[in-house]
């Protein structure tokens, strides 16, 4: 059995603003969410950039239960997922008559754990930690909430998967939904975004300390960049066979084409040319496609040295001889993590919709490998049928995924 | 402290932190049944009594409090 699958749904909660609309304004004006938080130098990191997104008030939304197991990146999820359900045309009366699944990337959740650990040191106590510690805490808490809040009752699980984990969730959806495992499941990436879960990182100097000019920092293919920004919030989509969104007269956003997948087996944290050529290839040749005919690809490109080129030597290989129109919406978001693959994807529906690639802002000056590259640093006004994004994470792994205009 | 003013708290933290109307709160009522707590809540409330009232509550006495005049009591007996 093979079927088609098609994004009924989509809602965001980021950086670049807090819905559809307000994120494609930014989009197309190429509109920076990078800032300071200068609180980080005072706690020894040595970059104090990252995404600017404040935390959603809940309180008339959710009750004291449902809010007091979301963590942070739980609430973003949670507010991209009414977005998304809402424009999916999914209420909550169809989701206790239908069955739908849900497949989140996540793949941290730092501060519950931390205070946990902090209080249980202090008090030598573990009674003292309350009810919502445990579901905070969890890898898989985005999943275990918003799967309880809207009563879903498929397929339910978070795949963590570096800063991969979400594209590989909407892969793996399409996959249960080709082979008609489900109808319809709720994808998406949540990301954290406060300094704690950013500490190690920061550890690793993979972090620009362009501190005097916080919106030209994030800098993908760029020869001048000097590290990523973190960033985080929310992402969600819904992924449906076609045959069930035709029957409930949803408005179809984009159809899944192709899924490809990789993992270098290699470095840890070095990326290598080899994995990602491969995922772009498997993406190309699951959609049944030729470079030729990606109108657009969105990059994993975070503004690192290493990830940057080896990407771009993998794109160059791919689709080098088409000359396709590449960006990475990072430099406008920073890097979105465990959220990035799917807010991306998300990003590209807007693009497709609204007929524009949105800039690799800050691409001033290319190296020796983003020069092969049709780079599009500035808003280009462009018919997109389809496109390709990118997604890869630390220990190799990478994932590639194809979206088109539906057509009947 | 007076049982009054144990009595304020309590009804203080339920309405706070539990978000109970204040119409159900009274004397007789039933933690589960009436203010529709669950057993997750319970564990709340034993950080809340010990933050608020300064002693340590041992989880199973909580199985015999099942209306709030029994938490009072409770409440006032370890004071």
């Amino acid at each position: 059995m093979k079927r088609r699958v098609v994004i009924s749904g989509v809602g965001i909660y980021s950086v670049l603003g807090k819905n559809i609309e307000e994120v494609s304004a930014s989009l197309y004006n190429g509109a920076s969410g990078i800032g300071l938080d200068e609180a980080r130098k005072e706690v020894g990191f040595r970059s104090m950039l990252t995404g600017i997104l404040e935390r959603p008030n809940l309180k008339e939304l959710l009750s004291r239960r449902q809010r007091i197991g979301l963590p942070e990146q739980g609430e973003y999820a949670y507010v991209a997922t009414l977005e998304a359900l809402k424009n999916a045309k999914i209420d909550m009366d169809f989701l206790e008559k239908n069955e739908v699944g849900i497949l989140y990337g996540n793949d941290s959740s730092s501060i519950p754990v931390i205070e946990s650990i902090d209080r249980v040191r202090e008090t030598k106590d573990t009674t003292l930690l309350g009810s919502g510690a445990i579901f905070q805490s969890m890898n898989s808490t985005i999943t275990m909430n918003l799967s309880v809040i809207f009563k879903l009752r498929g397929i339910n699980f978070t795949i963590s998967g570096a800063c991969a984990s979400s594209s590989h969730a909407v892969g793996m959806a399409y996959f249960l939904i080709k082979h008609g495992y489900q109808d319809i499941v709720l994808c998406g990436g949540g990301q954290e975004i406060n300094p704690e879960s950013m500490g190690s990182f920061d550890g690793l100097s993979a972090f620009s300390i362009r501190h005097d000019a916080p919106k030209q920092a994030s800098r993908p293919f760029d020869k001048n960049r000097d590290g990523l920004i973190p960033s985080g919030g929310g992402a969600s989509l819904v992924v449906e066979s076609l045959e069930s969104a035709l029957k409930r007269g949803a408005n179809i956003i984009a159809e899944i084409e192709g899924y490809g997948f990789s993992s270098n087996g290699d470095h840890i944290s070095v990326p290598n040319e080899i994995g990602p050529t491969q995922s772009l290839e498997r993406c190309l040749k699951d959609a049944n496609k030729a470079a030729k005919d990606i109108d657009y690809v969105n990059a994993h490109a975070t503004s690192t040295l290493v990830g940057d080129t080896m990407e771009a030597r993998a794109l160059n290989t791919v689709f080098g001889a088409a000359s396709t129109p590449i960006s990475s919406t990072k430099s406008m978001t920073g890097h979105e993590m465990w959220m990035g693959g799917a807010s991306e994807l998300i990003y590209s529906t807007i693009m497709m919709h609204k007929s524009f690639i949105a800039p690799n802002i800050n691409f001033e000056t290319p190296d020796e490998d983003s020069e092969k590259l049709n780079i599009i640093s500035k808003t280009t006004e462009k018919k997109l049928n389809r496109i390709l994004s990118n997604s890869f994470g630390f220990g190799g792994t990478n994932s590639s995924i194809i979206l088109s205009k539906y057509n009947k | 402290m007076q049982k009054s003013e144990i009595k304020d708290i309590v009804v203080g933290f339920l309405m706070d932190e539990f978000e109970i109307e204040e119409n159900l709160i009274v004397d007789d009522a039933h933690l589960i049944n009436d203010l529709g707590l669950e057993s997750l809540d319970f564990v709340d409330i034993v950080v809340i009594i010990e933050k608020e009232f300064g002693f340590k509550v041992q989880r199973e006495d909580m199985k015999d409090i099942r209306v709030l005049n029994d938490l009072y009591n409770y409440i006032e007996k370890n004071m």
